[in-house]
């Protein structure tokens, strides 16, 4: 297990958008600052953070869907974007590849095509199955993998249930055998008896299909129970990274250790016997972040030098990665 | 005595929706108390009626929805006979909410003290605009928003999405209501922020003495804040228990289908999760039987032909399932 391959890396990887704010002046809000991190094949790398963190805006510049701003990003050992020296690779190739589910499936789908339509579209585009009959049998198929009826392939998706939407943008990321798969807040719009349901098949298809995912979600405890290693993001920063359970059991950072006591149990027992560290205040703009360590406006142990340098991601333990300037004594 | 042990009281309390595909039974009977300073939770699904339940008890509910049966006794009256005028009254004075979204419940062309003054001297014709505005203030400071004299002056789009919610619960408790329902208070806000949140609603509760129904479909947070909880599924209770009862002795197939379903932080391996399957019931048009019987793992027949009554299982513990019936399930093996 220890010659895992890397099947994407980032490298100092910035998202910055340009909003303006007054006629000649241009501020930017700071999605994403220097990313670096990697995927294993065949894993699930969980992204948390709250609203507003860079989750989204990190897993969609990763398959390009917004351009970076700077940085780095190689695929299965082939640079797609580079800023220094001026890759930017057409994607569409890519996008047989890397696919996303996006968070609310029913605008995630376009009302006015077909089911059908929606999944076959992607093997139109990337010229897959082109006689009339393996095309058709591919959506069948696509649509019982995703536990629906293969009758459903002529209705809209206004005729579907929530969850039942949700399996539609399943399938239509699966319709080009992708290797990786942004999942982009699959489960959030969903009911509690339907989380489980698409939690469960997403397992299965990574097993089934080789799937590598990346997996944002603000839920923590769906994240924990997805993923093999935990990525937390906050204001844009990643703070934490490390294996799932070693980062559920033994956070180090500040920032984590509040998001995994402020989420509540289903318990009455043992969530009213922990302690909860409370943060004062709101998280800061990110258009005008702190200086320094972001964190540092909210954080308990907060010094000078927090103030004034970021700190960066450094390995703590064995691969397990934090960015802290007194890890010691958080 | 009898009657002054509970606070509000719903007896078999049906709301319907009259659209024109049919008439929605959204409610369909429900019966609970609630006592003095206690925090009652109702979980369920988004469909589930348990908003709709909470605004019909104010009358709030818009149309086409209606109450068609039932009772609900707030302090030895009854709410359902009181005219517009009572009732406008009687909320905000005696009972109030907080809603789900604060910032489309909060009016953007008027600053927050506004919004607080208003509740004030719509109760209170006689106070005094200075006295209000103090009031005001107090009640943010209480709610813990800093710098609370400056703050009163600005505008809901000044505050973040913690602060906004935090101006709501100020607002519902500045006339001291003796009931406040709160519709998934903290849904729309991030865990540190809910965390917070809670935190001041339970100590609020604890400081004034207030009764609180809590609606959310989170069951950690249910965990968290209630004493008692009611579980609702197509608009029946399914299962009603103090909250240790609730969670460490589930009894209904449904409770317990959804305390399975969903990940722990704190569970020691990977487990996969045991989902409810299919989807919840169309409410145009209900099963015959049992609700939740076209989901359920246990399902008998008699769960397809009749609705299950409730069995008390002792401290208050009620759960609507024929699978407490013991001897009718020896009938239905014989069968």
């Amino acid at each position: 297990m220890s010659e895992q391959k890397k099947l994407l890396e980032v490298e100092n990887l910035k998202k910055y958008f340009a909003v303006k704010t007054g006629s000649f002046k241009k501020n930017y809000v700071q999605a994403v600052e220097s990313a670096n991190f990697f995927i294993y094949k065949g894993e699930t790398l969980g992204l948390v953070g709250e609203s507003g963190c860079g989750k989204t805006t990190l897993g969609r510049t990763l398959i390009r869907l917004y351009e970076p701003t700077s940085g780095k990003i190689i695929y299965d050992g082939k640079p797609i974007y580079d800023s220094e020296k001026k890759i930017a690779e057409k994607m569409l190739p890519y996008r047989r590849k890397m696919q996303i589910i996006f968070q609310d499936p029913s605008a995630s789908l376009d009302p006015r095509m077909t089911v059908g339509e929606i999944i076959g579209e992607a093997l139109d585009i990337h010229n897959i199955c082109p006689s009339k009959a393996e095309r058709n049998d591919r959506i069948r198929n696509l649509l019982s993998q995703v536990g629906l009826n293969t009758e459903h392939a002529n209705r809209f998706p206004h005729e579907f249930s929530g969850g039942q939407q949700q399996r539609v943008g399943i399938a239509r990321a699966l319709a080009v055998n992708p290797e990786f798969i942004v999942c982009d807040e699959p489960i959030s719009a969903l009911d509690v008896s339907i989380q489980s349901q698409v939690v469960n098949m997403l397992e299965d298809l990574q097993e089934e299909m080789g799937l590598t995912y990346l997996f944002i979600a603000h839920d923590i405890s769906v994240v924990r129970h997805i993923s093999n290693r935990i990525g937390v993001m906050y204001l844009g920063c990643m703070v934490e990274l490390a294996e799932s359970y070693e980062l559920c059991a033994h956070p180090v950072h500040p920032y984590t250790k509040t998001l995994l006591s402020a989420v509540p149990l289903p318990d009455p027992v043992k969530s009213r016997a922990r302690e909860r560290i409370l943060l004062e205040g709101d998280i800061p703009s990110p258009m005008n972040p702190p200086s320094g360590c972001r964190f540092h406006t909210r954080c308990p142990y907060a010094t000078e030098i927090c103030k004034q340098e970021m700190p960066k991601l450094e390995e703590v333990g064995p691969g397990h990665y934090a960015a802290c300037h007194h890890l010691e004594q958080a | 005595m009898e009657e002054n042990k509970n606070l509000l009281e719903v007896k078999d309390l049906k709301v319907s929706f009259f659209t024109p595909a049919g008439e929605v039974k959204a409610v369909n009977g429900i019966s609970y108390t609630l006592g003095y300073n206690e925090v009652m939770g109702i979980v369920g699904e988004s469909g589930s009626g348990k908003s709709v339940e909470a605004y019909s008890l104010i009358g709030l509910l818009a149309n086409p929805g209606k109450v068609v049966g039932g009772s609900v006794t707030f302090e030895g009256e009854d709410l359902l006979a009181y005219t517009p005028e009572q009732m406008r009254e009687f909320r905000g004075n005696k009972v109030s909410m907080i809603f789900q979204n604060p910032m489309t419940c909060l009016n953007p062309v008027y600053t927050i003290g506004d919004q607080l003054m208003e509740a004030l001297t719509c109760h209170d014709k006689n106070i005094k605009k200075e006295e209000a505005r103090a009031k005001a203030i107090e009640m943010l400071e209480l709610v813990g928003i800093n710098n609370a004299s400056k703050r009163v002056d600005q505008y809901p789009h000044e505050f973040s999405g913690g602060m906004r919610q935090r101006a709501m619960i100020a607002m519902a408790l500045i006339c001291s209501p003796k009931l406040l329902i709160a519709d998934e208070p903290t849904t729309a806000l991030d865990v540190t922020i809910q965390a917070q949140i809670l935190e001041l609603m339970k100590s609020l509760q604890k400081k004034e003495n207030t009764s609180i129904i809590f609606i959310t479909h989170n069951l950690g947070v249910v965990a968290e804040i209630c004493d008692r909880v009611s579980v609702m599924y197509a608009g029946h209770i399914v299962e009603q228990a103090t909250v240790e009862d609730l969670f460490y002795h589930p009894m209904h197939p449904y409770t317990k289908g959804l305390l399975a379903s969903q990940p722990r932080l704190d569970a020691d391996g990977h487990e996969r999760l045991i989902p409810i399957e299919g989807t919840p019931i169309d409410l145009l048009n209900p099963p015959q039987g049992c609700n939740f019987g076209p989901r359920c793992k246990d399902c008998m027949k008699i769960c397809l032909r009749e609705k299950p009554p409730y069995a008390d299982l002792g401290n208050g513990h009620i759960s609507a399932c024929w699978l407490h019936y013991k001897d009718l399930k020896k009938e239905e093996e014989n069968k």
